[in-house]
């Protein structure tokens, strides 16, 4: 189908956008890469009066590292996170993802910024942060607000961000030194929606875990840090302690049903992620008993 | 509001300039300002990847691009990277090895085809249907797509199966 009539204005630099959300408030909606929007615009799911482009604030695309920290820009695009030599040294997690959103195509145009904002419970990035430990970075007519990612998140394509804000950049801690980490998740195709996943990243010390951060996506109404990581860490793993985590798991879910899966089924492969992903990070493959999906 | 907007791109090297509504998509206007339609138009929201064009260099699906946002881009189409010769090869190693049937994908799959094989000359299939995931074929089964892919990245690099 074929989006309904809206009206367009690009916008020429941040306080333009910041002013035309103002004045508009919901009637308007942001334009970065389009790749959420147009489809739903196409499907007619969403008929905003107004788009704001904002695909010529070059100055919010890039990747920067300043000390500790590593700042995305709003615009950079998912092919740009897949090329950039920053994201592979600091923030390697992230490069693997990338690799699993969409197709080259759509990685070309969409953006790390449109995609938190968008907030599909089903998609990588979002995850990403939570693992991470992201800090979101808006700009509003209050100025600038600095959310972290596990309290961005509120519900299926649902953010804290008010119709007024901008999301402009998020900032990273850059991987600490001996970390390690895993991303999988399971879909029909290459580049469909997940099924399930997971992005996890870790610290390990002798044989275990020191520090353990599982965010998973597709098992909620939001993606998911899971808490019962903490069951791993500082002990020595063993298929009891695995299964006891595994299904302290299972009480954090609740997972959706749709065409894709049950939420049975989403449930299982949660697991499954969980005991490869622990069983891959400490090379112990006598913990992949049951791990196959 | 929903007055048109002028817009000035290049299209296959040609300047072009038009006035258009917001709400158009940049395959539609192809196709049917331009009269390009060789881009094709199968589910209009970026999954079948048969409206595949490329924007500044880099392929992208025409039905999630407005017009508008093309303006000062440099588009390329089938029609430019046919005319152009660029593909020639890759389109007879379609033709020869049968890697189209009714024919609707086969221009966003050489796009998509072209893009791979720039930024990686000897990929293998494992690689082919990975950057080739976001085209879809009803008629083919993909074999000899990838087939004719792999022997183009042969050919072009000097190499024998």
């Amino acid at each position: 189908m074929k989006a309904a009539a809206f009206a367009y204005v690009r916008a020429t630099s941040v306080e333009n956008a910041l002013e035309l959300l103002s004045v508009h408030g919901e009637a308007a909606k942001l334009l970065s890469g389009g790749q959420s929007l147009v489809p739903a615009m196409n499907l007619r799911l969403v008929a905003p009066e107004l788009i704001v482009d904002i695909g010529e604030l070059t100055e919010l695309r890039g990747v920067a590292v300043k000390g500790e920290v590593l700042t995305i820009g709003a615009l950079t695009r998912h092919a740009d996170l897949l090329k950039s030599r920053e994201i592979a040294a600091h923030a390697p997690l992230l490069k693997d993802a990338v690799a699993h959103v969409a197709h080259p195509a759509i990685r070309n145009r969409g953006t790390i910024g449109g995609s938190l904002a968008h907030a599909d419970p089903a998609s990588e990035l979002p995850a990403c942060m939570l693992t991470l430990g992201a800090t979101i970075i808006a700009r509003g007519p209050g100025g600038e607000r600095r959310i972290a990612a596990n309290e961005f998140f509120v519900g299926i394509y649902e953010t804290t961000l008010t119709p007024q804000e901008l999301l402009v950049a998020v900032e990273l801690p850059v991987n600490p030194k001996n970390s390690t980490h895993f991303f999988h998740e399971f879909a029909r195709r290459h580049g469909d929606y997940a099924i399930v996943g997971l992005a996890a990243q870790a610290s390990i010390k002798d044989g275990r875990f020191a520090d353990l951060r599982l965010g998973f996506f597709a098992v909620g109404d939001r993606p998911l840090l899971a808490k019962s990581a903490s069951k791993l860490v500082d002990v020595a793993i063993t298929p009891a302690v695995l299964s006891e985590a595994a299904s302290a798991l299972d009480d954090e879910l609740d997972p959706l049903e749709d065409q894709q899966a049950t939420a049975a089924m989403r449930r299982h492969l949660a697991k499954v992620l969980l005991t490869r992903c622990v069983s891959l990070l400490l090379a112990r493959s006598d913990l992949r008993a049951g791990a196959s999906a | 509001m929903t007055a048109t907007i002028a817009i000035a791109l290049s299209v296959n090297g040609e300047l072009v300039e038009a006035n258009v509504l917001p709400r158009l998509n940049l395959a539609d206007f192809l196709r049917e300002h331009l009269k390009l339609t060789g881009t094709h138009v199968g589910c209009e929201h970026g999954v079948c990847g048969a409206c595949t064009v490329r924007v500044n260099g880099d392929i992208v699906r025409s039905c999630l691009m407005l017009a508008v946002q093309t303006h000062k881009a440099a588009i390329e189409t089938i029609e430019g990277v046919s005319d152009s010769g660029e593909i020639a090869d890759l389109q007879s190693a379609f033709r020869e090895r049968n890697a189209l049937q009714c024919g609707f994908c086969t221009p966003g799959m050489l796009m998509a085809a072209q893009d791979l094989l720039k930024q990686s000359p000897c990929p293998d299939r494992e690689r082919i249907r990975e950057h080739l995931s976001g085209n879809y074929c009803r008629c083919t089964g993909y074999q000899a797509i990838v087939d004719a892919i792999e022997s183009t990245a042969w050919a072009r690099t000097g190499r024998r199966p």
